[in-house]
């Protein structure tokens, strides 16, 4: 477990983390969520004491980072990407990492086939695309087998595959009782793969909760809806007691108060014809931008914003 | 890339590592620090430069000067020839500041030092297993420096009549200390290099400190050049490689006192390097 009490960290006259305490439990995927420069990496930074904090304390199962014995079999950890020397290679950059606590040489071998790097295990990292960067942080921290994973936007840079990977590996070690403690500006990626989110706004908690009750508490549920027999289904919706209101896009409806499978189901009913049915999820990505925005307003629910660049935020 | 399965039990396939033994430790520390000396082509690559540079100056120097030179073998016994054949430690020592400096600089540069810092967080580990290694590697290569330009030196001079051997008056203490001067100058660039973790600040101001400030003084009213010179870190460091001292005129230091206000100037830079090293956020 991740305990944070009262952490603050002060750069000059700026707060970059302020106050912030949270708890980081076993045994599923806790999503770190807010906008860049929201504290997220400092924060880690400070669990990982390679920052001193300006006061309060992070602290791993009681203990100060410093303080483990073998940090790399306790926590893993991905901070940046690129937080490796490109003239050596991947073998080697996790090797000397291995050394520092006498975990095997084959294990190296084996975190980059996990990975899917050994073809490229001897190969200076300088030529390595921000994906395979990636998914060499990923086998660093996986390398100690630790209890702990502490990831900074382990997805940034990969493509869909990567992506989807990445997902999996953390519902996976999530399943095996690890900590995953894991960071994202997405609201939209964290939506899908945490079970719970810590969410910061300059520096500051302001949501702590699982995702469902975040996904219930701010998203309205919406969808999108074309047809080319609209004020038919308007009557229809209207009889159900849902609200359709139009968009600026031309044609499409917005229905609230609604499901998809139930909007479909009363467009067959009635013999309607559909050329699109969307769930919307734009307002849960405008409730986290809201509430990272303006700190301590967090029970404010924005108003619904259809219609934007593609409807989808 | 790895293939996509379903559920995916992550370790499948992995052989369980065994129970941790001990804490992550100095003897870690030291086999990690000596994995990331040699598994840099542009390190080795730099102390390849040290050696050709350093042996190749020496060489091409006593050359010239053995077969250019006008005097008798019996004036020529008086000067320090152990000293001259030595010469390219002049340049060679820049080329070791480089090394010294980017041992800990490419950690900052890279942003490699978060990652090494969260494997091995008790900082002075890291730092001083990473100051052993340097100091070993300094050492092999500044020795590899001194005795081959010696040797080579040497062989120029015996054209002149004149022979150098290791139990020439002095020669041997002068050799070794050619290497550990050059020791001294891949501690100096170390220590500004964790102070300054910048690699072209600390380069440059190793670089100062060991060859341009005794340019400047130069050019300084001849008075204070005497209170001055023999406290330049060259000037001080250089008597350990040299057979003669005008220790009895007052203006320099014997062998093993300049050697160690030479390594003193080391040693104030690598405990503010420490203190930056173990203070600061990384």
């Amino acid at each position: 477990m991740i305990e944070v009490r009262d952490l603050v960290k002060r750069y000059g006259d700026t707060t970059a983390v302020d106050h912030l305490s949270f708890a980081v439990e076993p045994g599923r995927i806790t999503g770190f969520l807010g906008p860049n420069g929201a504290g997220k990496s400092t924060t880690m930074r400070l669990i990982l004491g390679l920052d001193r904090p300006s006061s309060g304390s992070a602290l791993i199962d009681g203990l100060p980072y410093r303080d483990l014995r073998d940090p790399l079999r306790y926590v893993g950890a991905l901070l940046e990407a690129r937080a490796v020397h490109g003239g050596r290679s991947a073998f080697n950059h996790l090797l000397y990492l291995a050394q520092t606590q006498g975990v095997p040489k084959r294990r190296v071998s084996e975190v980059l086939e996990l990975v899917g790097l050994s073809g490229v295990a001897k190969k200076r990292t300088k030529g390595f695309s921000l994906g395979m960067g990636q998914r060499l942080g990923i086998a660093a921290a996986l390398l100690g087998d630790p209890k702990i994973l502490i990831l900074d936007e382990p997805v940034n840079g990969l493509d869909p595959e990567g992506v989807l990977w990445v997902r999996q590996l953390l519902k996976a070690l999530a399943g095996e009782g690890r900590t995953i403690f894991v960071s994202s500006h997405l609201m939209n990626e964290m939506a899908v793969t945490a079970d719970h989110l810590i969410v910061i706004g300059r520096g500051k908690l302001q949501a702590d909760m699982p995702v469902g009750q975040f996904i219930a508490q701010f998203s309205d549920t919406a969808v999108l809806v074309r047809t080319p027999e609209a004020e038919a289904l308007r009557a229809a919706a209207g009889e159900r007691g849902w609200t359709v209101a139009d968009t600026d896009l031309d044609g499409a409806l917005i229905v609230t108060g609604s499901t998809a499978p139930e909007i479909g189901e009363l467009a067959a009913a009635r013999g309607l014809v559909l050329h699109e049915l969307t769930p919307q999820r734009a307002s849960l990505e405008e409730a986290y931008m809201e509430l990272t925005r303006e700190t301590g307003e967090f029970a404010h629910r924005p108003a619904p914003a259809w219609g934007g660049a593609d409807g989808r935020a | 890339m790895s293939t996509v399965t379903d559920k995916v039990p992550v370790f499948a396939g992995l052989a369980p590592l065994p129970e941790a033994k001990g804490r992550a430790g100095f003897g870690g520390a030291l086999r990690s620090e000596w994995t990331k000396i040699r598994s840099v082509k542009s390190t080795l690559w730099t102390l390849a430069a040290a050696i050709v540079i350093g042996v190749g100056i020496s060489a091409l120097g006593n050359w010239g000067q053995s077969s250019h030179t006008t005097e008798t073998a019996v004036e020529l016994a008086h000067k320090d020839l152990v000293q001259r054949t030595m010469f390219g430690i002049i340049l060679g020592q820049l080329v070791m500041v480089v090394f010294g400096a980017l041992a800990v600089t490419a950690e900052y540069s890279t942003g490699m030092i978060r990652t090494s810092l969260s494997a091995q967080p008790r900082r002075l580990n890291v730092f001083f297993a990473k100051l052993v290694i340097v100091t070993l590697v300094a050492f092999v290569v500044g020795e590899i420096i001194s005795f081959a330009s010696f040797f080579i030196g040497a062989h120029f001079w015996a054209t002149k009549g004149v022979t150098l051997t290791l139990s020439t008056h002095g020669a041997l203490q002068a050799v070794i200390g050619g290497g550990l001067y050059l020791v001294g100058a891949a501690l100096l660039a170390f220590g500004i290099g964790a102070a300054l973790r910048h690699t072209a600040g600390a380069i440059t101001l190793g670089v100062a400190l060991l060859f341009v400030i005794n340019i400047i003084t130069n050019f300084m009213p001849t008075s204070w050049q005497n209170d001055i010179d023999k406290w330049l870190p060259y000037n001080a460091g250089s008597q350990v490689w040299a057979t003669q001292h005008v220790a009895d005129v007052g203006t320099s230091f014997s062998a093993w006192s300049g050697f160690g206000v030479y390594m003193g100037y080391a040693v104030i830079a690598l405990i503010l390097g420490l203190w930056v090293f173990e203070r600061r956020d990384a």
